[in-house]
Order: structure tokens, then sequence, then C-alpha cells
């Protein structure tokens, strides 16, 4: 799929952070806000988003800050580690793919290495990691370090995601020989230090402390703008998510996304009101506005669940992907469960869910060989 | 006669519980027989976590090493190495249990305390109050070389620097009020404002200036595991822990560990039960007491094979062995005293070599001991090793209850994933038929089922306060 110009399938990728997109969404969710904030709440919309047929499940983080006119902080302040989110819900899912937001600025590359490996072990290969470079003074201040710079997340970002990929291939496949007769439950060749020095000031020695993950590397996802050029040509990123004003707009920033990394999958971001309950789709909106205005830098449809059945596949003839932020989870996810996906189905549009699939299957990517693996490979080709 | 008394006001319980470890590294775990599964992948740690659950464990708890460890400059090769993150582990693992406590180790050298406390919360709130945090300290720059702060922390600071790690991430999980969410989605706010109170912390190490973003859990916040066993790492459990995995298994010893400990906890102005003691240990056990101990045998045979004896020695020795008989005695040749570092793997660091080499060539000598059979009995950890028929290791356990010397025991099993299952169809219904050990969970959360108390808020400017002294000490 990442080498084709108009793929024939896309997939479908929804966020599932908070109650919604909207920040009054708790407003009109079918729970308790206390009740938010705990692994039934994960489970509940997990299973939601997989039954209703989307691809991909992705899990924000960071800081929630309030909306600047809206000083007194009246929404939602909190939200559990998107990471373990993730986590909670690989064993409860089946074909759902699970990428979390974990950011690259104030975390341990080391640790964040180790931690989206094991999210691909117990998710069963169907991790992938969304990756964000903070710009959060709070961030910062959090850990004690000081802010980076708007002209420096590119590098940070970069260098841990380097950091991450080559601690993944640092176990080569068959590390792990179980070999009785020798004694060795290893073969220490097959493991190597990734000696990453980095221009962020840094240095990360390895071998990873974890066994290669079940994809070989996890695809990572950066929005289009993080990573520089030479990055995304290097393969920093296996796929981009685009932004644009409005939808109408989201061609050509697919069209200009894919110019800058052929080789990279894109992603069309997309808020997304939709009727319900009898309800018009900017009738719910102004509500939720009169509550909290909706402030995002994403493309946003208000509209029917027909018409957006139109423009999803529309963007799909040029886009990988399209990646949802529902207004309000618990109603415009059964309006998409029941109305939307089938339709697109029915038009052949979606990839189909394949149980068991990794997220690089979803994605056309091939697992890659470690690449310290490559000066053994002749003599591995004998055997 | 054992003296039982433990003093200062400490109360028996009568009773034991139960916790698993799954070590994921080193030579306690089985690879070489056909039973052993894998050590990565999830269901090997989905079937023995239902298995501790069905047998009422209160914990399953995970350790954690952020290098891995070298044997003459290379990786470790003989032993089981390489294990998945402990808090995404058990995130994944408290969607397929309900009532197991989920116990990460979790580093306070190379983690951030917000950060940190954090990720436990969230585990903590997705598990529905069961999660804990076992604490444990790194100084070596050995294992910084993985970190951006590189070793940054000398060994005498290492409680210091822990403690107030500790009690930031305390401060954080007090932030929140009671009752500060809402009760409905027509509240005007989703929680009332200005109920999280923000954390700062300016210390020697580190600086923390944050509004933590998760209310408390279900058992308030997560419970705190504590192993170090040094005088000050025990003072550092005496203030700061719930539980301590200790190191001191045997009736006696952990009868004298116990006396310490409440001595300790009761200065430091705790109750004399609020720490509960676990210590490690490992069970082997069959139908009669001969069986046992043939298993033994096998065990023993499989977890420190001949490679693994001379490899053991040349930690030590700090020099290739490969010439020496592993059925025959100790190298009569002198360990390389200068080649000495950390970064030939734990257990090493510090040790004098020479005059080791010679007390174990004497030690051997003494008791007629091969190179596998002198590494295979300082290994095995004889101390924390129950072997026995079921009903002969019950009336063991048993003592240990009635005269209140452990809460329970931490079990490494042998075996993955299979490791539990005999423990937990014949051992745990004889200690429950002799009244020492749980029949149901007494509760949803960790902090129930371990007998802890609610913890009491701290109030910030008197942690402020402590911590400002404490730091200028140094």
């Amino acid at each position: 799929m990442s080498t084709a110009a108009t793929p024939s399938t896309g997939f479908l990728a929804l966020e599932l952070d908070g109650d919604g997109g909207h920040p009054a969404a708790w407003r009109k969710a079918r729970h308790t806000p206390a009740e938010l904030l705990d692994g039934t709440r994960v489970r509940a919309t997990v299973l939601a988003a997989e039954s209703a047929g989307f691809h991909v499940a992705t899990f924000a983080d960071g800081p929630l800050t309030p909306a600047a006119d809206s000083a007194d902080g009246r929404d939602i302040p909190g939200r559990l580690n998107a990471l373990q989110r993730a986590a909670f819900a690989g064993p409860v899912t089946a074909s759902i793919v699970l990428v979390p937001e974990v950011d690259t600025v104030y975390t341990e590359p080391f640790h964040i290495s180790t931690q989206l490996a094991s999210l691909d072990y117990v998710s069963g290969g169907r991790a992938g990691w969304l990756v964000a470079a903070s710009d959060q003074a709070a961030d910062a201040a959090a850990v004690g370090r000081s802010l980076v710079p708007a002209d420096g997340l590119g590098r940070e970002a970069a260098d841990s995601i380097e950091v991450g990929r080559r601690l993944w291939d640092s176990w080569e496949d068959d590390a792990v020989i179980r070999d009785v007769a020798t004694g060795r439950y290893i073969d220490a060749d097959k493991l190597h230090y990734v000696d990453f020095e980095g221009g962020a000031g840094y240095s990360v020695k390895g071998p990873s402390i974890i066994p290669r993950p079940l994809q070989g590397q996890l695809p990572v996802l950066a929005p289009a703008g993080l990573l520089g050029a030479d990055q995304l040509s290097a393969g920093a990123a296996d796929a981009v998510l685009v932004s644009a004003p409005t939808p109408g707009l989201l061609a050509g920033e697919i069209a200009e996304a894919r110019a800058a990394a052929p080789a990279a999958a894109v992603i069309a971001e997309l808020d997304v009101v939709l009727d319900a309950r009898g309800q018009s789709a900017a009738g719910r909106l102004a509500e939720l506005d009169a509550h909290t205005p909706w402030q995002s830098s994403r493309a946003r449809f208000i509209g029917t669940a027909a018409e957006l059945t139109e423009l999803l596949a529309s963007v799909l003839e040029t886009a990988d992907g399209v990646r949802l932020h529902p207004a309000v989870l618990d109603v415009d996810l059964e309006e998409l469960a029941q109305l939307v996906l089938p339709a697109l189905r029915r038009r052949g549009v979606l990839a189909p869910q394949q149980p068991g699939a990794t997220f690089r299957d979803l994605l056309g990517l091939p697992r890659p060989t470690s690449r310290y693996a490559a000066v053994s490979a002749p003599a591995a080709a004998e055997n | 006669m054992t003296d039982t008394h433990i003093g200062n006001g400490f109360v028996p319980s009568g009773k034991l519980q139960l916790g698993i470890f799954f070590q994921g590294v080193n030579s306690g775990t089985v690879w070489k027989s056909p039973e052993s599964g894998s050590q990565t992948d999830f269901e090997s740690f989905r079937r023995i976590a239902q298995t501790a659950e069905r047998g009422l464990f209160a914990a399953f708890f995970l350790g954690e090493g952020l290098r891995l460890r070298e044997h003459l400059g290379r990786p470790h090769a003989l032993d089981v190495v390489g294990r998945p993150d402990a808090q995404t582990m058990l995130a994944a693992l408290a969607a397929v249990t309900t009532r197991i406590g989920l116990v990460a180790t979790q580093n306070t050298t190379y983690n951030d305390p917000a950060d940190l406390a954090h990720r436990l919360s969230s585990l903590d709130l997705l598990s529905g109050g069961r999660a804990a945090w076992n604490v444990v300290t790194t100084d070596n720059a050995w294992t910084g070389a993985n970190f951006r702060r590189g070793g940054y922390l000398d060994h005498a600071d290492r409680y210091v620097h822990a403690e107030a790690f500790v009690t930031t991430a305390k401060r954080i999980w007090d932030s929140w009020e009671d009752g500060a969410i809402a009760e409905t989605p027509a509240a005007p706010a989703w929680a009332a404002p200005g109920s999280a109170r923000p954390v700062h912390h300016q210390g020697k190490h580190y600086t923390v200036d944050y509004v933590p973003r998760l209310p408390r859990s279900a058992q308030y916040r997560p419970v705190l595991f504590q192993a170090g066993d040094s005088p000050e790492g025990r003072d550092f459990a005496a203030r700061q822990a719930d539980v301590i995995f200790s190191a001191h298994p045997r009736l006696d010893d952990a009868l004298d560990f116990r006396r310490d400990i409440v001595g300790r906890t009761v200065r430091a102005g705790r109750g004399a039960n609020d720490v509960k003691i676990m210590p490690a240990s490992e069970f082997i056990l069959a139908a009669t007491p001969q069986e046992a101990l043939e298993k033994k045998d096998w065990v023993r045979s499989l977890q420190i094979g001949p490679e693994q004896a001379i490899a053991y020695l040349e930690q030590f020795w700090g020099r290739e062995l490969q010439g020496f008989d592993p059925d025959g005695p100790l190298p009569d040749i002198d360990p390389v005293v200068e080649e000495t570092s950390e970064t030939r793997g734990s257990g090493f660091h510090g040790a004098k070599a020479k005059q080791l080499a010679d007390q174990w060539r004497a030690e051997a000598m003494d008791k007629g001991l091969s190179i596998r059979q002198f590494v295979s009995a300082r290994t095995s950890r004889g101390d924390s090793s129950f072997t026995g028929s079921y009903t002969e290791v019950a009336d063991r356990l048993a003592e240990y209850a009635h005269t209140g010397a452990v809460d329970g025991f931490n079990i490494s099993p042998w075996l993955i994933p299979t490791g539990l299952d005999d423990i937990v169809n014949h051992l745990v219904p004889a200690l429950q038929e002799r009244g020492v050990y749980p029949t149901e969970y007494a509760g949803a959360t960790l902090r129930e089922n371990l007998g802890l108390a609610t913890p009491v808020r701290q109030d910030a400017d008197t942690v402020r306060l402590q911590l400002t002294v404490g730091e200028q000490l140094l």
C-alpha cells in the first residue's frame, strides 16, 4: 500500500481519548464523570471501535490544558497513560491495531522502546507508535528540564525514533536459541550494542532488555511537518498524519505529504460531528460549543452519515487511511458503527479486518530483517 | 527452641499470603526442560497470573533490570534473559485478571518522579486499585549508559535520592481531593476547580513542578514494596514501604528480621504491624518427601549446568576458566583482580576477588564439592527453598503464620508457565485446611487483600520541610 499512488482500499482509525474530541464531550457521555478513568471504560470503547470495524485505535497522551477562554478549567483535566491504556486493550481485542501517542522530548528513549516492544507482545503484533514532540512548558517543568524550543522538537523526535528502532533491532530474530547441547539460552553474537550518539546530547548503549518485537519494527506514525525531509527519506516514519483547515483542503495536503515522503502511508485527520439522537450535527456542536468551544487544527466534518460516507470514500482515494476524532465518543461512534462503516464496506473501499494480522500487514509493510543481521545474512541464507 | 517473641506490640495475623515473582532472568528459571515455555509471549504471563489468581495469590510481581547482564564483556548467554516492561505487561494482565495485585519493580534513579507516579496511578486505576511499586535504586554508571542523564548518582546518596523520589510520588498521589470528580454530566464542571494541588519539589537531584492528572484509586494509591536489606534500606522501608520483599525466609532468620523491622517501624512512628514481610522463596513439592528430593536434584541440574557453573566462577575470577572440569575442584589459578568491575554482571561488584577465591577454595575442599556442586549450592540460595511433600511443607509454613515471622512468601517458580500448578492445586488447599491461608479474596484491592490500612493524606507543607532538611544534610 505504501508504494501505491492510489490505494484500492484504505483503513480507518479512531481516536479513543476521553469522552471524545470535543472538550465538553463529557456532558453528553453515557456514564458519570467518575467512570471515565478506569479499565471498564477502556475496554468498552476499544471493543466498540473494533466491532464497528475500525482498523486502528489511537490513544492520546500528555497534559490536558483548559481551553484558553475557559480559564476555570471546567472540562476533563486528567487522562490515563496512553501506552498503558493500549496495553490493557491488547488482550481484550483480536484485530484492532493499538497505537498510543508517546512523547519523545521529555521521556527516556530507552524506556519508550522497551514499553512499545512490550505492547507489541501483549497485543500479538498489533502495536504502533504515534510520535509526539511536546511543546508544553508543563511537560518540561514536570521533569525539571528546560523547555526545548520549537526548532529543536524535530531533532528530539528523530533521535528518539532512531534509538527505538536500533533497540528493536538489537536482538536479532533468532537470538533466543535455547541450545541445550551448548547450554546457551541466547546466541550472544546476535545481540548488539546500539551505541547511539545523538545531536541532543545524550547517548544510549543497548542492547535492548527485551527480545525483538513480534513485528520486528513497530510502525511509527508522525504528524506531517514534525520530521525533516532527510529523516523522512531515511524512513524515520512509516506513516504521516495530515491536517488541513477544511475537508476540501485535505487533498492538497495529502498530495504534498506523499511527495515529501513517498514511502510513507498518509493518514488524513478529521474531526467528526454527525446528526444523532434526532438532533442535527450543527445543533449538537452549537450546544457543546456553548459550554466550551472546540478549538482544533484538524479539518472538521459536520453533517449526516451519508455525507460523511461520501467524504471518506473520496479522501480514501488518495489517502491510505483516515483518523476520525468524534466529537462525542458515546454518540458519534454509534452513528459511525451503524451507518458509515457499513456503507463504506459495501462500497469496498475499506481494507478487510483480519484477526491475527499485524499493523505492518495492514500497512502493507514486510517484516524487516534486523539492521544488525546484515553482516551474517549470507551465512544464514546457506542454512 | 526458637525464640518466637517479637515484641513492640506486634500481633501475628496467623495467616499467610502468597505472591508470584515471574523472574524473567537468571538461572532460577529452568529453560532446558521441554515443559519450559516462552519468557516473552503474553500467554505465558496470562497463564501463570490466572493460575495464581485461582490460588487466591495476593500479588503478581515483575522484576526489572535496565541493562542486560554481561559476562566477560558480552551479554550473558547461559540463563534466561530478555523480559517485557513491567508496567506495560501488568496493564495487559489487569484486563484478564480481577483480584490479584500487580507489582512493578521500577527504578528511582532512571525515572522521573512525575512520570513514574503518573504511570503507576494509571495502572492502579486501570486495575481497580491493584497496583504496587517495588522501589529499587541503581547507582552505577554502567546502567546509566542507557539513559539521558547517564550515571549521576553516588552510591551513598541512593537512599536519600530514593526517599525524596518516593515522598514526591506520594504527594502526587495525594494531590486530588476526595470527591473531586462530578457526580453527573449535568454538573457545572467535571472536577471542582482547584481540586488537584500542584506538586513542587526542588532538591539536589531533580526538580518537579507538576499538576497531577489523576484522582486516587479504589485503594487510595499504589502499595509500596521495597527489598533493600542494608540498615539504610531497612530504615527506608520502615518509613516508607507497605511490604518488604525480604531475603530472610529461614524461620529463625525471619523472626530476627521481623523483630528488627518492627523495631525500626515503631521508631519511625508507625504501627508494629504496618509493614508486611514477604520473603523470596522457591518451592519444590511432590506427593512424598522422597519424590520431592529427587525432583530437587533434577531441578538443580537444570538450573546450573556445567557451562553455568564455570561461567559463575568466571564472573568472580574475571577470566576465562573453560579449561577447568565442572565436576572437578575449584580453579587453582588466581582471579584477575584489576578487571573487577560491575560491567561483568550483577552480584560481582565490590567483591575482593583474591580473598573470595581463597575462601571458596577452602570451603569447597572442606565439603568435598566440585565446581558444579559448589556453584549450585551457592546460587540455589538453599535457605529460600522449601522442598518436601505438600503436607510437610504446609506444616512448616503454618509455623511461620503462627509465629508471625512473615506475612507470606513471594514465590519464584522454577518453571514457566506451569510452575504454580502444584502449589495452587495441592499446597494451597493444605494451607487452607490448616487455617493459615485465605479461602477467598478479602476485597477487590491489593491493599484490602494484604490487610493494609488506607493511607493518611500527607500534609504538603510538612513534607516539603522534611525534604528540605533531609537534602541539606547532604
